[in-house]
């Protein structure tokens, strides 16, 4: 007896499990924005109503890290805000991506003195880099999709950057 | 006989030393201090401690009598003045705090602490405000090493500050079952920086305390190792919301050091980007603050001519944000064919937008009922807090340097000086709204009467000569040459130099000593003393009005931590 095909016609699609996951959050990535300082400021130009990231499914913005599993660092992280950072990279539940937003995150940029981190890499890993100072929103959306890219090619089950270790235990 | 004078007849041992530009020091020893800062507070009305700031002598060309130098500035009541005094600091024994009669002595003193290791005696609590708990040393002494960087593992719980807070009020955590909220400095409210432990007896706040430092950046150590045209990006991210403004205020105070003003079409450059910056900058206030009340659509009419606002300073200076379009004698390039109809198009946007705005929360009863009596402060307490800017206004004082002491032909444009009536939140929120429309007045003036002629100086041992004639002239070729290896040099000296920047009152004190690279800069930030107050100010309110209050108060942590 064949009744899915009798009954539902064409409306079954056969495809894997991960790649219905990969679908799922690729379309709906809930960001974390870390936002310190002027990078912050354009990422507010982002999620405003011009730029819009919605349109890529990214608007839901958490603001516990709990509930996010895209942590967006925008803006310079001090070495005193590195433990802060570690600690809420540390709480968001995998999977979880990770955007350099701007020279500071990505390398610490023209601040290369006592205090400022030299990139958020040397405490926690990172998925993609934006360059610019601070880059325009179109750059921040850029980033998105590439994470979306990303995502769509891994397996869905499994922890990320395990072997990763950061400067702060 | 002028308050210089008062102050050298009541101590005899207090000399006289010239700064720059007509300013002058009045050196007195150590031990007048106290007495001194009666005399300055009580007799001659100098209402606000406007900065106190170390020079570490180590690195000078000539010999000090000291290796600590302190320096404090007063501004008088009636604004127009300011009053510099310095002293010789022992390092050992240290120097007496002005906590008693400055409430702004209060973080002033810790951050000389953090910075430099200059002790203050008396001071209620001499810790770190900048730095992490971790750090040893302290890095503005010229034997540190910019790069030497140190690694911070943990935060503090702040116990130590709360603790006597809630003794001194006959608190006790445990028996009156307070509940102690941890607010930041990760919290989309906080602003990305700040953080407050506040002690809650059920939703009311009884006491709070306030840490910042999270987005110190070594801006003065930065400007310490870059020559002066350097510095101008640096300045762009101290209010990234007007970097402009930062941008001509820097630029300012060293044209001022070495005695030259601008051409009259440059000056009108800078006051209409000065205003466009002041206006995006309450555009981003107003937009957060109410977005964090629940007024998203604010948001969106807030946030659209922001953007327009920045197509247009993208196509005049290659960037939105930070635009590092100033240097120290004029600015990288005029303005471009057509721009009176692209600004003038911003600013029929910018109007429609707060309009829009103001038209949701005007009559707005939540609006009101949520922002009016909310963390009142008295003229008298936010002169004591050392406000200056739209909070100070809020409070009812008018005092806005474009008004008081004009620079930059503000005294020949119209327009008003906003003021509230209470200085709650309600208040300081009006104001900036109030202070965007004042300032689109401004800039239609100055766009309908600007000047032709040239934007920058022609003294091209400070300003880049034109390109023709570095490629043709063997004396402008060298021009460039020197300028771009060696920088401009500034006379030696001192100054402290202001302007009315969105938030207040943003001060650079500079010292140079002779050479192409600035000796020090201190930057008199609003939002430092702002935040100072803040866990003052919110007490005895909810944590929900805490967070208003955060917002009308437009902390900016870039010139904050610095």
């Amino acid at each position: 007896m064949d009744i899915g095909r009798n009954l539902l016609g064409e409306s079954i699609i056969t495809t894997r499990i991960e790649s219905v996951v990969a679908w799922g959050r690729e379309a709906s990535l809930w960001p974390f924005v870390f936002g310190t300082a002027c990078c912050a400021i354009e990422f507010m130009a982002t999620a405003a109503s011009r730029y819009d990231i919605s349109r890529f499914g990214a608007e839901v913005l958490r603001f516990s890290p709990r509930h996010a599993d895209l942590l967006i660092v925008a803006g310079t992280v001090s070495y005193k805000q590195a433990p802060v950072l570690k600690q809420i990279y540390d709480q968001m539940p995998e999977p979880k991506w990770v955007v350099a937003v701007g020279a500071c995150a990505s390398s610490g940029g023209f601040y290369d003195n006592y205090t400022t981190l030299q990139g958020i890499d040397e405490i926690i890993p990172v998925d993609v880099y934006i360059a610019g100072c601070p880059p325009r929103p179109e750059a921040i959306l850029d980033a998105i999709v590439e994470i979306q890219k990303q995502l769509h090619d891994e397996p869905s089950g499994q922890v990320r950057n395990e072997s990763f270790n950061g400067r702060i235990a | 006989m002028n308050d210089i004078e008062i102050i050298t007849g009541k101590f005899p041992t207090a000399k006289v030393t010239e700064a720059l530009s007509g300013q002058e020091i009045v050196m007195i020893e150590a031990s007048d201090l106290h007495d001194a800062a009666v005399c300055i507070r009580d007799e001659l009305d100098y209402v606000l401690l406007l900065d106190i700031t170390a020079i570490d002598n180590l690195a000078k060309s000539h010999k000090c009598e000291s290796r600590y130098e302190l320096r404090y500035v007063f501004r008088s009541s009636d604004f127009e003045r300011i009053m510099i005094i310095g002293l010789n600091a022992n390092i050992e024994s240290g120097v007496d705090t002005l906590c008693d009669y400055y409430a702004t002595a209060d973080w002033l003193e810790r951050e000389v602490w953090d910075q430099y290791g200059v002790t203050f005696v008396g001071h209620p609590n001499l810790k770190r405000v900048l730095n992490h708990m971790e750090f040893a040393g302290h890095p503005l002494r010229k034997d540190y090493t910019i790069t030497d960087a140190q690694f911070c593992t943990r935060t503090q719980d702040l116990l130590d500050e709360m603790e006597p807070l809630l003794t001194s009020r006959e608190y006790s955590a445990d028996r009156d079952n307070l509940m102690l909220l941890n607010l930041g400095p990760s919290h989309p409210a906080s602003h990305g920086t700040i953080r407050t432990l506040a002690a809650l007896e059920g939703e009311r706040i009884v006491a709070g305390v306030s840490e910042i430092g999270y987005l110190h950046r070594g801006f003065e150590k930065s400007c310490e190792n870059h020559p002066y045209n350097q510095i101008i990006p640096y300045t762009d991210r101290l209010n990234y919301c007007s970097a402009l403004i930062n941008n001509v205020a820097f630029a300012k105070s060293v044209e001022e050091m070495l005695g030259i003003t601008l051409p009259d079409r440059g000056i009108f450059i800078r006051v209409i980007l000065m205003e466009l910056s002041r206006i995006i900058d309450h555009l981003v206030c107003l937009a957060a603050g109410l977005l964090d009340m629940g007024g998203q659509t604010n948001y969106w009419y807030l946030f659209n001519p922001r953007n327009d606002a920045y197509d247009f300073l993208s196509r005049l200076t290659g960037a939105r944000l930070t635009n590092s379009y100033m240097r120290i004698g004029g600015m990288s390039h005029d303005f471009y064919e057509g721009w009176e109809s692209d600004l003038e198009d911003i600013l029929k946007k910018v109007e429609a937008g707060t309009i829009q705005s103001l038209q949701m929360v005007e009559k707005n009863r939540i609006f009101q009922d949520r922002l009016q009596d909310i963390s009142p402060v008295s003229a008298q307490q936010a002169l004591s807090f050392g406000f200056t800017g739209p909070n100070l206004r809020a409070s009812g004082v008018a005092y806005d340097m474009r008004s008081i002491s004009p620079y930059y032909y503000y005294d020949t444009f119209e327009f008003d000086v906003v003021t509230g009536s209470v200085g709650d939140t309600y208040d300081r929120i009006m104001v900036r709204f109030e202070e965007i429309f004042q300032s689109i007045k401004i800039i239609r003036q100055a766009a309908g009467t600007i000047p032709t002629g040239d934007i920058s100086i022609k003294d091209h041992s400070i300003f880049l000569p034109p390109k023709e004639r570095v490629y043709n002239s063997i004396e402008g070729m060298m021009n460039q040459f020197k300028l771009v290896f060696e920088g401009l040099r500034v006379p030696a000296g001192e100054y402290y130099g202001a302007l009315e920047a969105a938030n207040g009152e943003l001060g650079f004190y500079i010292v140079s000593d002779g050479g192409p690279i600035p000796y020090k800069v201190k930057v008199r930030a609003p939002s430092f003393v702002h935040m100072a107050a803040y866990p003052k100010i919110i007490e005895g309110y909810q944590v929900a009005d805490a967070i208003l209050t955060l917002g009308s108060l437009n902390i900016i942590a870039g010139e904050m931590d610095r």
